[in-house]
């Protein structure tokens, strides 16, 4: 295990690498000046392309800059956004909104998702199985903002359930109606991959063999059949985080939720280019660690893994 | 017939004797794609979503044929937010266009992202993919690692830096968007391509071929690619519906399609600001968006079913 | 009715017997309607009994087995007859009474060691959850009694290892600990060997039959091999087609048996008899007559086609960052094979045969020694000659399923080569295909169709067909017929001994079944790890094997003793 770790460290680490400087290269090393390029036809107080210049060294050699990105990265040194405020001071102020979000559309994914899955594939071709695959048929349809809105409407506007848009200081229940809308499309995912996990694994030889041991149904479907079918399901959840960081862009946007989501989008309206590419950065990252302990998971589920040379 | 009453022998009668392995079957020869088509013809999932896909590419390439109202022009601001009337069934827009002749000609700009978008990721992917499965070694490896760089890219992240810049900001049409989703899509092509192909290269029907001197791409031209298009196909199909979601979310966020091109991302996106007073503009393009999807995922979901080689018979 | 003259023998005895199936009738719902998979079976276990059901694939053995511990598929039910435990009739009993059942009284052993055990938990924690759930003692130590007497050596340590790093028979023990660990009064044994090497099967069998003798538990055995049926059971059951054809004490059957199916199953079961007399038998001929003209055309025809010199293949195993270790597949290895004539080489899993069968085909390049091929050495061969080469040496596969293309029907299966090599034009090509489809006795009305619509046997013909397009001079058999059910690999077998006499075909055989070698082969390369440790003439090496491997070997052939025809004994 503790080898294993180690190697999964160790590949993480050109990927990483590799994924910063893709953004960085877009970026920063195609033809004339990127500073003015990233603000297209806004003009940007001179005040911040001076912080810019500054924080990019431009006149640098392309792997110097490189290497000084990637210092100023890991210091959280990301520069100032188009109000001269520090971003890193605003992404440590609205990191923990889109963490609580992202915390609840994860449970909303994969504690429903999988518990739905499962009684669907343990009760392959009945009615429940039948409306749950068609329902999330739907829900997979739906694109998240068209969900959004139509949530908005429904839950926030015309039943008040909940607030439409949640504004600053949200608490953990502010955050559920944009978490759902957030969670639902991987939620009918997870459930669909579920279900034909068990099914398959139902129908697996040490199952069978389980049961002739003189298990009971419930300790088969709980040792054996549950915990492989786990498997893909963690595989799928790990890369499906990228997909939630672009949802996050837009329920936070649609809601009004002051994360890192809605940092990114209001940067993105008002064309502040370097901007994006700072709060990018900080997403690959957590993407790329999250990812890791993702699969650290999955080694605990599959020993094959571990195993494996 | 025997003397020892523990010698238990059936009667000939009753259990007589067929010809050793014989399997006979009197239907018409069938190939595996004439077996799959055949399965998918009987599935009301893949009628359904055929005939819906083929109404949506009609409605694309004619949009004429459905309405005539030109979409554009015609606008006039007194007519902001109009309820439906007769000649305009779904009412009109913030700027007094009407709802329904925007709906029918934005169909063309979704479908044309996601059939352009899935065109570019099958042909990079499964280049790339075959390839690294095929020849494996360094290639292979060199290919894995620029795979997972671009794995760790979520799309909608990698498209907001990637339209940041100046050649995608100031040139925004289909193909920006076809280039943008297709670079960052291509990885998970080129993965399932690379197993399945990793799948097949060590049949023994490739080995038998290679033994009969074909070639070692020829064998892969030949053999493999064939019998590893399934899971590629079934990947294309479901990503289609997946691009034209990534198409409209790109337009909503203001990234995508030029507010010029008619898309149901950019009405959705314009609908927004009437949202509480008039729902329906923002209903009706939302709508078209799921339903399109929505037939894409269903035929995947049949393609894949039907594609099953475990549902193969032996 | 059969089933009460079976009662009648069975109840005027003391002992009452453990499982009794009558007229047990088994149905499948399937996609095109109902299906009958079992008609009427029927059958008799007393208490420390062992019964064996033989069978080919699709008799209904495993499923009227299946049925007796309640694990029929979903989509499978008794629709008819009895299955009397101890007088309890349990074919429809509630899942409640089964679990009950299950694991304490009736155990079971299932087929393939790879898939029966799950991959995610430790062995150990397998064997605890079955001592568990049937109420038995179940610390550490145990599970470890347990394990060590299925006779897994340092059993606390294995118990705490995963499934992944067991060895197939290590698996296999596994599996039989924990279907012996609640001492079961009926072991249910479903082709308990059948995945395992001979050696290793034969070790595997013995302490099972060991440890039930010690139990005193009743055994139903199902196997397809009628040799291994014999060696083990007190009683034979022969399935065909669903139905029970013949049953009877195992010797007796063996040697005398009545209802045609078995007939041809005792003839054709691989034996030692060599398979040009077998062919002979069936076609009338006297023995003697036909050891004659073998023998002459082995003589006239005496040059050596293929030698292989000192053949060694190391194999670079990488072992993570970056390092790896050398793995010796093929060591040194030198024989020759004359035109006209078959060599077989045998050995076990990981023995580097079928290695050695990939260089002799140049798709594996050696680390060093040479092939040399009618006298060119194969490693010198350009591109051009290479493909000369191709079509003087050609191979047939192991698995009928994978070595067709799917995508392929048979027509242009059996065409690609010719295509390949530019032989002739479309029509000829046709007619050679033809052609080759009555060499190979299958109907020309069979070029349209596609593998998957073929059985395995068809399939196996159709590789053949292709392997003689290019009218090679030699072909490579990689273990061509051990995926076949026996009676089809005894038609196969006669095919290519018959090809072999019409059109003068050197063979080189790859396999791991001696009986095979036996049959077919005229010298034998006898392998293991890599080295060969024994050559010569086949009956030389069968009758006095001079190896201990080769001795361990021989023994290892289930039911070699008892199949021996008396004519030929």
């Amino acid at each position: 295990m503790v080898s294993y770790i180690l190697r999964r460290l160790l590949q993480v680490i050109p990927v990483f690498l590799g994924t910063t400087l893709l953004v960085y290269y877009m970026v920063f090393a195609l033809p004339g000046d990127p500073i003015a390029a990233l603000f297209g036809d806004r003009q940007p107080p001179q005040a911040v392309i001076d912080a810019l210049r500054e924080q990019y060294h431009l006149n640098e050699p392309f792997w110097v800059q490189y290497g000084l990105f990637l210092k100023n990265l890991f210091t959280f040194n990301l520069g100032v956004d188009f109000t001269q405020q520090p971003i890193a001071a605003t992404l440590g102020r609205v990191f923990p909104v889109t963490a609580m979000l992202a915390i609840e559309a994860l449970i909303i994914q994969a504690v429903f998702g999988v518990l739905f899955g499962v009684f669907a594939g343990l009760r392959k071709g009945k009615l429940f199985d039948s409306t749950v695959l068609v329902v999330s048929l739907v829900v997979i349809a739906v694109p998240t903002f068209v969900l959004g809105f139509v949530f908005q409407l429904v839950f926030g506007v015309h039943l008040a359930w909940a607030k439409p848009t949640v504004g600053a200081n949200a608490g953990w229940t502010d955050l559920i109606l944009p978490a759902v809308v957030l969670g639902l499309v991987s939620f009918a995912y997870v459930l669909r991959l579920t279900r034909a996990s068990v099914i398959e694994n139902m129908n697996a030889d040490y199952v069978r063999t389980a049961t002739a041991k003189g298990l009971s149904r419930p300790r088969v479907v709980l040792t054996h059949i549950l915990r492989n079918s786990m498997i893909p399901v963690v595989t799928y959840l790990g890369a499906n985080l990228g997909g939630l960081m672009g949802g996050a862009i837009v329920t936070e946007g649609i809601f009004n939720v002051p994360g890192v989501g809605n940092k990114l989008y209001q940067a993105v309206l008002r064309g502040e280019g370097p901007t994006v590419v700072a709060i990018v950065s900080v997403l690959v990252l957590v993407f790329v660690l999250a990812n890791l302990l993702v699969d650290l998971l999955y080694a605990w589920l599959d020993p094959r893994i571990r195993y494996d040379h | 017939m025997t003397t020892n009453p523990n010698h238990f022998v059936a009667p000939v009668e009753e259990t007589p004797l067929l010809a050793t392995d014989s399997k006979i079957t009197d239907q018409a020869p069938l190939s595996l794609w004439a077996e799959a088509w055949k399965k998918l013809r009987r599935r009301p999932l893949f009628i359904i979503s055929a005939v819906m896909i083929l109404i949506l590419t009609v409605i694309a390439l004619f949009p004429g044929l459905f309405t005539n109202v030109a979409p554009n022009e015609n606008c006039q601001l007194a007519n902001s937010l109009g309820a439906p009337e007769p000649g305009h069934p779904f009412g009109f827009t913030y700027q007094g266009c009407d709802v329904y002749a925007r709906v029918i000609y934005g169909t063309q700009a979704s479908l044309a992202v996601g059939f352009l978008s899935v065109i570019c990721v099958l042909i990079i992917g499964v280049t790339l993919g075959a390839i690294a499965g095929y020849y494996g070694g360094w290639l292979d490896a060199v290919l894995a690692r620029l795979g997972d760089i671009f794995f760790a890219l979520p799309l909608i992240l990698g498209a907001l830096v990637l339209t940041q810049l100046p050649m995608f900001r100031e040139n925004k049409s289909v193909w920006t968007v076809v280039l943008v989703i297709s670079l960052l899509a291509w990885p998970q092509m080129a993965r399932i391509t690379r197993g399945a192909v990793i799948e097949v290269r060590n049949a023994d029907f490739v080995t038998a071929a290679r033994s009969l001197g074909v070639s070692k791409f020829g064998a892969l031209l030949r053999h493999v690619l064939p019998n590893a298009l399934a899971p590629v196909i079934v990947l294309a199909t479901l990503e289609l519906g997946v691009f034209i979601v990534a198409e409209a979310t790109l337009s909503f966020l203001g990234i995508g399609l030029p507010p010029s091109i008619m898309s149901w991302g950019n009405d959705i996106s314009g609908a927004q600001a009437a949202i509480r007073t008039n729902v329906a503009i923002l209903l009706y393009p939302a709508a078209a968006l799921s339903i399109t999807v929505l037939s894409f995922i269903m035929l995947g979901d049949a393609v894949r079913d039907a594609l099953d080689p475990k549902s193969r018979q032996r | 009715m059969t089933s009460d003259i079976r009662i009648e023998e069975s109840g005027s005895h003391q002992a009452k017997p453990l499982l009794e199936i009558r007229d047990l009738a088994i149905t499948f719902k399937t996609g095109s309607g109902e299906v009958k998979a079992v008609k009427n079976a029927h059958l008799t276990i007393m208490p420390g009994e062992t019964v064996a059901i033989v069978g080919e694939s699709g008799s209904g053995k495993s499923t009227t087995a299946l049925a007796a511990i309640g694990l029929l598929p979903t989509n499978g039910r008794v629709s008819g007859g009895q299955i009397l435990l101890d007088g309890e009739d349990i074919a429809n009993a509630s899942e409640k009474r089964m679990i009950e059942l299950r694991g304490n009284t009736i155990g079971m052993v299932p087929q393939d060691p790879m898939s029966n055990l799950n991959p995610v938990w430790k062995i150990g924690y397998q064997v605890k959850e079955t001592l568990r759930a049937n109420g038995k003692p179940n610390g550490p130590d145990d599970v470890a009694k347990v394990l060590a007497q299925a006779g897994l050596p340092d059993a606390h340590r294995r118990a705490k290892q995963y499934p992944h790093e067991f060895s197939g028979g290590m698996r296999q023990r596994a599996l039989i600990a924990i279907g012996l660990s609640c001492q079961p009064r009926l072991l249910i044994a479903d082709e308990p060997t059948s995945a395992l090497d001979v050696t290793v099967q034969r070790q595997i069998l013995d302490h099972l039959d060991t440890m039930t003798t010690e139990l005193g538990t009743s055994v139903l055995l199902i196997t397809h091999d009628l040799g291994l049926a014999a060696e083990r059971a007190d009683k034979v059951v022969v399935m065909y087609q669903g139905n029970v054809v013949e049953a009877g004490p195992s010797l007796e059957l063996l040697r005398n048996p009545q209802h045609p199916y078995t007939q041809r199953l005792v003839a054709s079961a691989p034996s030692l008899a060599s398979r040009r007399i077998q062919v002979a038998k069936e076609q009338g001929i006297e023995t003697d007559e036909l050891l004659a003209p073998a023998d002459a055309k082995t003589v006239a025809a005496s040059d050596e086609l293929l030698k292989i010199e000192d053949l060694t293949k190391v194999f670079k195993l990488r072992s993570g960052f970056g390092r790896s270790t050398d793995f010796t597949a093929v060591d040194n290895v030198s024989f020759s094979v004359k035109r006209g004539t078959t060599t077989a080489i045998v050995g076990e899993s990981g023995s580097g045969k079928s290695t050695v069968a990939q260089m002799v085909l140049n798709l594996l390049t050696p680390t060093s020694g040479r092939i040399v091929f009618d006298g060119v050495d194969t490693s010198s061969l350009g591109r051009k000659e290479l493909f000369k080469f191709r079509r003087r040496v050609q191979p047939i596969f192991q698995d009928p399923y994978g070595s067709l293309d799917p995508m392929y029907n048979i027509f242009r299966t059996i065409e690609e080569p010719l295509r390949t090599h530019n032989v002739g034009n479309a029509a000829s090509r046709e007619k050679k295909v033809r052609e080759l489809l009555d060499q190979v006795a299958l109907p020309q009305s069979m070029m349209q169709r596609f593998p998957n619509e073929l059985s395995g046997g068809q399939r196996q013909r159709v590789a053949i067909a292709r392997a003689l397009a290019l009218d090679p001079e030699v072909i490579i058999c990689d273990e061509a017929v051990s995926a076949l059910d026996v009676l089809v690999q005894a038609q196969v077998l006669n095919l290519l001994a018959e090809l072999q006499s019409n059109l003068g075909l050197t063979y080189l055989f790859i396999t791991h079944d001696l009986a095979v070698v036996r049959q077919i082969a005229d010298h034998v390369c006898v392998m293991e790890k890599g080295k060969l440790v024994e050559t010569g003439a086949t009956d030389d090496v069968f009758e006095s094997p001079q190896m201990d491997y080769t001795k361990a070997l021989l023994n290892a052939i289930p039911g070699a003793s008892l199949m021996l025809p008396p004519e030929v004994a």
